[in-house]
């Protein structure tokens, strides 16, 4: 009936509400472009830099072409795989204490702000404390201090997450696990993890996104490697130290193969944020 | 009922969560191999009640129980709950079977949690036994293997029900098992009720009348946190001693 009566009213209504969505969608799409900005860029020069045998050889000596940065890409997998079995232990269990015994007592709230506060510790200070704590008692560099400051950047992460996924579990659960007469350590054990456990190694997939680009933590504790090494108490290279020492370097095939080790990088990120957001997906439509 | 062997007998059991006291000296005599309905309007206690008597009340943050509980002639109260609960087992309100297992492993929880290692004959044997006493085998013989939370609401109840039979309990807490059921899957529980008494004392909360008319043998009526009323259903229901109960039989409060 308004329809008949104001015509060119409902119109300009319909017009303004056209006008007004697509700003929104336009507001919407500003954040998004400073990342295909960075990925187009990534592509456009590193994309050169890269075939087999970039990813496969190791690299040669400065002024020479040619080589690639295998020794890197085993030692971000050595690095980060290492801070994986040294942090995500112990923040397993510290977001078990949290959910299922610690819950609202003084030493949980310690431990829930503690988790806040070092994941608020700038990553090159987190450096300068595995520096502290492993390089200078072990007298050198080593691939195992960088894991200590990897792990120790990735332990709130996944304890915080931890706590959370658990505590979505539902109590009917435990209830059905103590009333057949099992303990509640075995009912945390077999019942609350198992049902929690794709949420779990959805937070551990996203810290290890996290940490796996971290240059800084890297600087002065695995320093950096020419060689191909397997053994955590030498020193080791990781692509984001390639990146840092080529791009800093005065010899332009390391800025072309800087960019190349960008592109792996980024791409290894990008893979596990879209890996955890489908493990995220899957939770949600479990529910 | 005096000549009925007594399986369950609290004396004096009050329960409290934090300084409200939700069970107020309840004394009663549960009769063995028949079914009990628990009744009484919301809040009454119906619930806290019967898990006082497998222990799961006092998991609840300030939550305490005085007075005795025996279970046969043993005061429960001085038990290990581990102990008292595979003895007493339960069934809830809402169906829950474990998610991360299938519906064979479901039915052997109550070993497998507790690490306890069965030869695979014997554990078919009583998955079985569980499921056929639980009147599901039938329908899920064949898809043993498939998670239990596959199953309809009604299956899945059933399955909590063979789950609980699996470790031989000798007595089965229910706690409004139906109320979140279809009116069928609703009648199918209730003839299974009726058929577990065979081997299994049951203690079944109900918000539902009629259905304690249908299947238990003796009723008890809470009101606030007291007992006001024991004895056979027949009884209790067209005779009522209290007029708490009579008015709440009659529809004057729910």
């Amino acid at each position: 009936m308004t329809g008949e009566t104001y015509p060119t009213h409902e119109k300009r209504r319909g017009f303004k509400n056209k006008v007004i969505i697509g700003v929104i969608v336009i507001l919407a799409l500003l954040p998004a472009i400073p990342l295909f900005l960075i990925l187009i860029n990534i592509l456009k020069e590193g994309l050169r830099a890269l075939s087999p045998g970039f990813l496969f050889h190791l690299p040669k000596p400065p002024g020479e072409e040619g080589g690639g940065i295998s020794n890197a890409l085993v030692g971000t997998f050595f690095i980060v795989g290492l801070s994986v079995i040294i942090g995500v232990p112990i923040s397993i269990l510290a977001g078990v204490y949290l959910s299922e015994y610690g819950k609202d007592s003084k030493l949980a709230e310690v431990i829930r702000i503690s988790a806040d506060v070092l994941q608020g510790v700038p990553s090159i200070v987190i450096g300068i404390v595995a520096y502290a704590w492993v390089v200078r008692p072990m007298g050198h560099f080593s691939a195992l201090s960088g894991s200590v400051a990897l792990a120790l950047m990735m332990i709130p992460v996944v304890v915080r997450t931890t706590e959370e996924v658990l505590r979505l579990v539902p109590d009917i659960l435990r209830e059905a696990s103590l009333a057949l007469g099992v303990p509640y350590w075995r009912t945390v054990l077999k019942v609350v993890l198992p049902t929690g456990m794709v949420g779990v190694t959805t937070g551990i997939l996203i810290a290890v996104a996290r940490i796996a680009g971290e240059t800084a933590p890297l600087l002065f504790t695995a320093f950096g490697n020419q060689f191909m090494t397997w053994n955590p108490m030498e020193p080791m290279n990781a692509l984001p130290l390639v990146i840092f020492n080529y791009a800093t370097s005065p010899y332009e095939d390391w800025w072309r193969q800087a960019w190349g080790a960008a592109v792996v990088l980024t791409f290894m990120v990008l893979g596990l944020n879209v890996l955890s957001r489908l493990l995220a997906r899957r939770i949600a439509g479990e529910k | 009922m005096e000549t009925l062997p007594i399986i369950f007998r609290t004396e004096d059991l009050c329960a409290y969560y934090g300084d409200f006291m939700a069970i107020k000296h309840v004394t009663i005599s549960i009769p063995e191999k028949q079914v009990t309905a628990i009744m009484g309007p919301s809040g009454c206690g119906k619930t806290t009640f019967i898990r006082c008597l497998n222990r799961l009340h006092e998991l609840t943050p300030g939550a305490r129980i005085s007075g005795k509980i025996f279970l046969r002639d043993e005061d429960i109260l001085k038990l290990d709950p581990i102990v008292v609960r595979r003895k007493v087992g339960m069934v809830f309100q809402r169906p829950n079977p474990f998610p991360t297992m299938t519906i064979y492993e479901n039915v052997l929880a109550g070993y497998k949690l507790l690490g306890i290692k069965i030869p695979r004959q014997v554990a078919d044997f009583i998955v079985e036994e569980a499921l056929r006493k639980a009147a599901l085998w039938d329908e899920v013989k064949d898809i043993l293997h498939r998670r239990g939370t596959f199953l309809s609401g009604g299956q899945q109840q059933r399955l909590c029900i063979a789950r609980a039979l699996a470790v031989k309990p000798e007595v089965l807490l229910m706690d409004e098992p139906t109320s979140a059921l279809d009116p069928k899957a609703t009648l199918q529980i209730e003839n299974l009720i009726v058929e577990l008494k065979e081997t299994v004392t049951i203690v079944i909360v109900t918000h539902n009348m009629p259905q304690a008319g249908r299947i238990s043998d003796y009723t008890a009526f809470f009101y606030l946190g007291e007992l006001v009323e024991f004895g056979p259903t027949a009884e209790v229901f067209t005779n009522p001693k209290d007029p708490r109960t009579e008015e709440y039989l009659t529809g004057k409060f729910s």
